[in-house]
């Protein structure tokens, strides 16, 4: 995994764009940001920021009330073969096992079943879980359940994953673990993430970019660069410089908050 | 004792107790009175004596009751994929549905016989409409309780309407759906009885275990009617079972409802 280039074109670009749903207030007011392919991006900010909406317009899940956003030089609902989305909840299906949970986005592609079962292999040998895979969603813990959402994100070999606050219902210790994972895979990988998150500490470890964003209505508030080198591992966690940058954004955060309240 | 054990002895007991009083209420009564309460064992001499009869009347029932149970399944699914297509039609209907609900079929049951015919047609219909509505209800609101994030899921996947229902709202629409078919299941021997008690004939193939409840009563063979209510039981159970297997076939790989049956 190179470091995110500066010359190549934005991936995914945002110019003055807002968002209202309907005749409601401001969600997100006059975006503006470009991602270089390799970033890893997290949003973080107070609920109500607009952090999840903005990851729904790249997603195509909605679409803006202004200004363009354009994802790889397209519109999000054309440039769909390029995302996968990981939901804060695994959404796997319970009523299928987790092979044929990762194989149904494949085969609703129309792939044929020989690389169906490839990939899906591959995906489940990357989050190591392929001695799971004829389980049933229902026989995995809460971490388990979620590895396998990001498998089947992976499965379809997305340039760009959405990631939305998905170990926020874990606890600290598998999110660590989920956290060093994440970052394990995309050495193999190369994706770029969009990360809504509440937690700083995970925030910083995993990105290049934190943007904390600020509520009513929802705007990108400061962005903080992360300059440690990838791949990082535990060590990272316990520097100097890790644990003073979590300090700086909390800080950054806290006064975003009380700004809100 | 295993739990095992009990979870049979003890329903065995339970049994043998209220036969046992049943017994003695019958020997409590006076000598003329005593034909209303006919003793299990008499009842049980009712079932050989009568026991040619009372298969080819169980037969029957068992015909009528399937036909409108399998017409019912049929036609409420395709009447709950439109209702769940949207709210406006489930608005425009609902009332109707309930209506027909609240309906006395019974009460229609001699007109039924001179549209459709006595016997089977008259019984089938009977059972159709009984069983109609808690199939209809649970189905549409299986396919329109689908969990909103499987339901982003599948559009951030750009699927199509028919890959969204066929891979994801019917099969989470399934543990409704056997909600529904339970209910249904032991509604439809009753609703076939009660159709045969009202449009039966004997006619052709001789009635079923309606018809032949009222030709015993009128005859006054009380053991062998009490055997006519048992032989209903034994047809109730055998359907309940037959769908409770199928619910089990179809969700215990991965319904919450079976956590705690099959690990």
């Amino acid at each position: 995994m190179s470091e995110p280039s500066a010359q190549s074109q934005p991936l995914v670009e945002f110019r003055e764009v807002s968002k209202r749903f309907g005749a409601g207030p401001l969600v997100l007011d006059q975006i503006t940001l470009a991602t270089r392919p390799g970033d890893f991006v997290s949003l973080i900010g107070p609920s109500g920021c607009g952090k999840s909406t903005l990851l729904r317009l790249i997603a195509g899940l909605t679409s803006v009330s202004s200004g363009t956003l354009t994802v790889d030089g397209l519109t999000p609902e054309a440039a769909a073969a390029e995302l996968a989305f990981v939901f804060q909840e695994p959404t796997l299906l319970p009523w299928l096992t987790v092979a044929a949970n990762i194989e149904l986005p494949l085969s609703l592609r129309g792939i044929l079943p020989a690389e169906r079962v490839a990939t899906r292999q591959r995906v489940l040998e990357l989050v190591r879980l392929n001695p799971k895979a004829s389980a049933y969603p229902r026989q995995l813990s809460g971490g388990q359940k979620m590895r396998v959402s990001i498998a089947r994100a992976l499965a379809l070999s997305p340039k760009i994953l959405l990631l939305d606050e998905p170990f926020g219902a874990l606890d600290e210790m598998t999110r660590e673990h989920l956290n060093e994972e994440l970052l394990a895979i995309r050495e193999r990988h190369a994706w770029t993430a969009f990360f809504v998150t509440h937690s700083v500490a995970e925030a910083v470890f995993l990105s290049n970019r934190v943007l904390v964003m600020s509520a009513n209505p929802g705007h990108i508030h400061t962005e903080i660069t992360i300059p440690f080198a990838y791949p990082r591992t535990e060590q990272t966690r316990l520097s100097r410089d890790y644990h003073d940058l979590v300090a700086k954004v909390s800080r950054i955060l806290r006064s975003v908050e009380t700004d809100t309240v | 004792m295993s739990r095992r054990v009990l979870n049979i002895l003890l329903p065995a007991l339970t049994g043998a107790l209220v036969l046992a009083v049943w017994h003695a209420i019958h020997l409590a009564l006076s000598e003329d009175l005593r034909f209303l309460l006919p003793t299990p064992g008499a009842i049980l001499e009712a079932f050989r004596t009568n026991g040619d009869v009372l298969a080819r009347a169980a037969l029957n029932t068992t015909k009528g009751a399937l036909l409108g149970f399998t017409s019912a399944v049929i036609i409420s699914f395709f009447l709950a994929l439109t209702l769940s297509l949207s709210s406006l039609v489930r608005v425009s209907l609902y009332p109707y549905l309930m209506i027909l609900q609240m309906t006395p079929v019974i009460i229609f049951a001699p007109i039924l016989v001179i549209w459709a015919g006595a016997g089977l047609p008259s019984v089938s219909i009977i059972t159709f409409l009984i069983c109609f509505f808690p199939l209809v209800v649970n189905t549409t609101q299986g396919l329109v309780s689908t969990d909103r994030n499987l339901v982003e899921l599948f559009a951030m996947w750009r699927t199509s309407r028919v890959q969204q229902l066929l891979h994801l709202r019917v099969p989470a629409a399934l543990p409704y759906f056997f909600t529904g078919l339970r209910i249904a299941a032991t509604l439809a021997p009753i609703g076939a009885l009660v159709g045969d008690y009202t449009a039966g004939s004997s006619a052709g193939d001789g009635g079923g275990l309606g018809f032949q409840a009222i030709i015993y009563s009128s005859q006054a063979k009380y053991p062998a009617l009490f055997a006519t209510a048992a032989t209903t039981c034994i047809l109730g159970f055998i359907f309940t079972s037959a769908v409770l297997a199928l619910s089990w076939l179809a969700l215990h790989h991965w319904h919450e409802s079976y956590e705690n049956t099959d690990k």
